[in-house]
């Protein structure tokens, strides 16, 4: 066989695979984008949705099995009921709209944090350089949580502290990736044309610079709100999440642990597949995201 | 620059991280203003809570406030605790060798399954052995430790009566004690309470790790060198373990390091779970006693831990790198 030959056949066999491979691939990210508006709409328009008010208390029905009917009422609790008699499916429904808002805002709080402290870093060097890193390396000598829960204890439980908490805890992240993808464009020709035009600097990270990096900061984002949604759920379990007025999933597992030993366990099941299927659909995203943005990224991850 | 100048870059580095930790963990014990409030109850009386303030010396300016602080951290003192009355750092350290004990079991099943789980992936790269492990690696990293935890409690421990669902025989504590035959005589009796605690919060890492040495792996495996070698007609077994494996095991090492933190993180919940009695069950408890000087004593001890580690992996990988070792 001729070298070209060669190479068109190497070149056919690897299209090859490659389509199949996006195919099983393609399978899964489908999935995980439906789940993912299933759970977005729960969220949205879960208090439309849920059979009845996720707080209001029923001692008489309390810890129903599920598919146990209320007599009352003569509506069936398919998910049971919890220890103050509140319906599980209803808590679920509201407890979606936690999650999701304080993973992706905080996800949004550290994106952008990172991202502008990483960009000046990258792009002005020197000191700043110095100084942003420096700081990054502090705060990756913390176990992470450990932190969080030290905040949350001095500032107090509640929604906006946890994202504050949450969020800070990622910008290291964004920050790494910024600053080396920054140092990368800086000496690229279009940025020097955009200077010698007299274009600031500001203007030069914004529209020159950014769009130009943001890929491999879109690919971590998706992980990242997949692993704040497990530290949220870890901080609502340990009972610094939001108060236990809002349903939360964490928040619901962590009110199971004192039923579980008596066998109640539909408490912690459902909130518990319910984390559990959110965070894949998001590290499925994630996985997807990464091979079709910016197939360079795979030894990363 | 030099091996040595490397090397003491290196120790700067950890000595500055060291100091930045002491000033994030008393700027967040201030960042909600006169931390007095978190010492005294709610019922406290005017003349209590000046009186403790003063004892505690929040009425100071901030700096001499924070230099008091580092004093104390010299000395091993980092203020009583509020429910023990004891000094915070000796009730953490009493309980450290029971937490040090589950992370590191943690820490060498993700090794000693995640390496080969990533290397059998990659070497099937593709046929559905490879799927399965990534698929089941992906299932790892997705579901919450406390939870799996649960699971395993309420199905293995109570259902099956396999294992038993919570407490300990201790194996480290005899052995700091440097009495190694009482820890030899409790090893038997104390694998069955570390199984469950250990494999839950070994899971995240274990599917991380195998998902990195694959791609590692994978990476080094498209290198020009294993091309070289694979064309010298040497048999496939030792281009993967004196080619490949050698220089895909560099990124996993630096990785360990970070993994061993975030190991440590995942204790809190666990201990939580299975009533395991190490510092993580203690930093629940003080968080429902809002006893904040335990908390700031586990977060230093864990911090102190971390970057311990972390300088010592860099090290290793000073030491082991050849590109930097022969440079």
């Amino acid at each position: 066989m001729s070298g070209a030959a060669e190479i068109a056949a190497g070149r056919a066999l690897n299209a090859g695979r490659r389509a199949r491979r996006s195919l099983l691939r393609a399978k899964w990210p489908v999935l995980a984008l439906a789940l993912l508006l299933v759970i977005g709409a729960a969220a949205l328009f879960g208090p439309r949705v849920a059979p009845v008010d996720p707080n209001r208390q029923n001692l008489i029905a309390r810890l129903q099995a599920p598919w146990s009917l209320d007599r009352r009422s003569h509506r069936v609790h398919w998910m049971g009921t919890d220890a103050l008699g509140r319906d599980v499916w209803s808590r679920l429904l509201y407890g979606a709209r936690i999650s999701l808002a304080v993973g992706l805002v905080a996800v949004l709080v550290g994106g952008l944090l990172g991202t502008t402290l990483g960009m000046l870093a990258g792009y002005f060097g020197g000191a700043v350089d110095a100084l942003v890193m420096m700081v990054a390396d502090v705060q990756l000598g913390f176990p992470f949580i450990l932190l969080a829960i030290m905040f949350l204890l001095v500032l107090g439980p509640g929604v906006v502290n946890l994202i504050l908490a949450l969020g800070i805890g990622q910008w290291v992240t964004y920050a790494r990736i910024a600053r080396g993808q920054t140092i990368a464009q800086r000496e690229k020709e279009y940025v020097e044309a955009a200077r010698a035009l007299g274009q600031g600097h500001a203007g030069i990270l914004v529209s020159g610079i950014l769009p130009n990096i943001l890929s491999p900061l879109i690919v971590i984002a998706s992980f990242n709100v997949a692993s704040v949604i497990l530290a949220e759920a870890a901080l609502s379990f340990l009972g610094l999440g939001v108060p236990p007025t809002v349903p939360s999933w964490g928040g619901m597992l962590a009110e199971s642990r004192d039923e579980l030993l008596a066998g109640y366990w539909w408490l912690a099941l459902f909130p518990g597949t319910a984390i559990m299927l959110t965070v894949l659909s998001f590290n499925i995203l994630g996985d997807w995201l990464r091979d079709w943005l910016d197939p360079r990224l795979t030894a990363v991850t | 620059m030099g091996l040595a100048g490397l090397v003491a870059k290196r120790l700067v580095q950890a000595l500055l991280v060291v100091v930045g930790v002491t000033l994030v963990t008393f700027a967040t014990l201030h960042l909600g203003g006169d931390p007095t409030y978190l010492y005294v109850g709610e019922h406290a009386s005017a003349a209590q809570i000046t009186a403790t303030r003063v004892k505690l010396g929040f009425d100071l300016p901030l700096t001499t406030q924070y230099l008091r602080f580092a004093r104390g951290l010299l000395h091993a003192d980092l203020g009583d605790s509020l429910t023990f009355h004891q000094p915070a750092l000796g009730v953490v350290l009493e309980r450290f060798p029971a937490t040090l004990e589950l992370t590191c079991t943690a820490l060498s099943l993700a090794v000693v399954l995640g390496v080969p789980l990533g290397v059998f992936a990659a070497l099937h790269r593709g046929r559905p052995l490879d799927g399965g492990i990534m698929l089941l690696a992906l299932l790892g990293q997705s579901i919450p430790s406390f939870w799996l935890g649960i699971l395993l409690l309420l199905f293995v421990g109570l259902a099956w009566h396999w294992l038993p669902i919570s407490g300990r025989v201790p194996l480290l504590d005899p052995l700091f004690a440097g009495d190694w035959r009482t820890a030899w005589t409790n090893l038997p009796q104390a694998l069955p309470f570390l199984v469950m605690p250990s494999v839950t919060i070994a899971v995240f890492s274990l599917a991380r790790t195998a998902r990195l040495v694959r791609s590692s792996l994978l990476e080094v495996l498209s290198q020009d060198y294993v091309r070289t070698a694979r064309a010298k007609g040497l048999s496939e077994r030792r281009v993967i373990v004196h080619h490949a494996l050698r220089n895909a095991w560099l990124p996993v090492l630096t990785m360990l390091g970070l993994e061993f933190g975030f190991l440590l993180s995942g204790v809190v919940v666990v201990e939580t779970v299975f009533s395991w009695p190490g510092v993580g069950r203690l930093v629940f408890n003080a968080i429902n006693h809002r006893d904040i000087p335990l908390v700031e004593a586990a977060v230093i001890v864990f911090s102190l831990l971390f970057v311990s580690v972390n300088l010592l992996v860099d090290l290793l990988y000073i030491r082991l790198d050849p590109r930097i070792r022969l440079a």
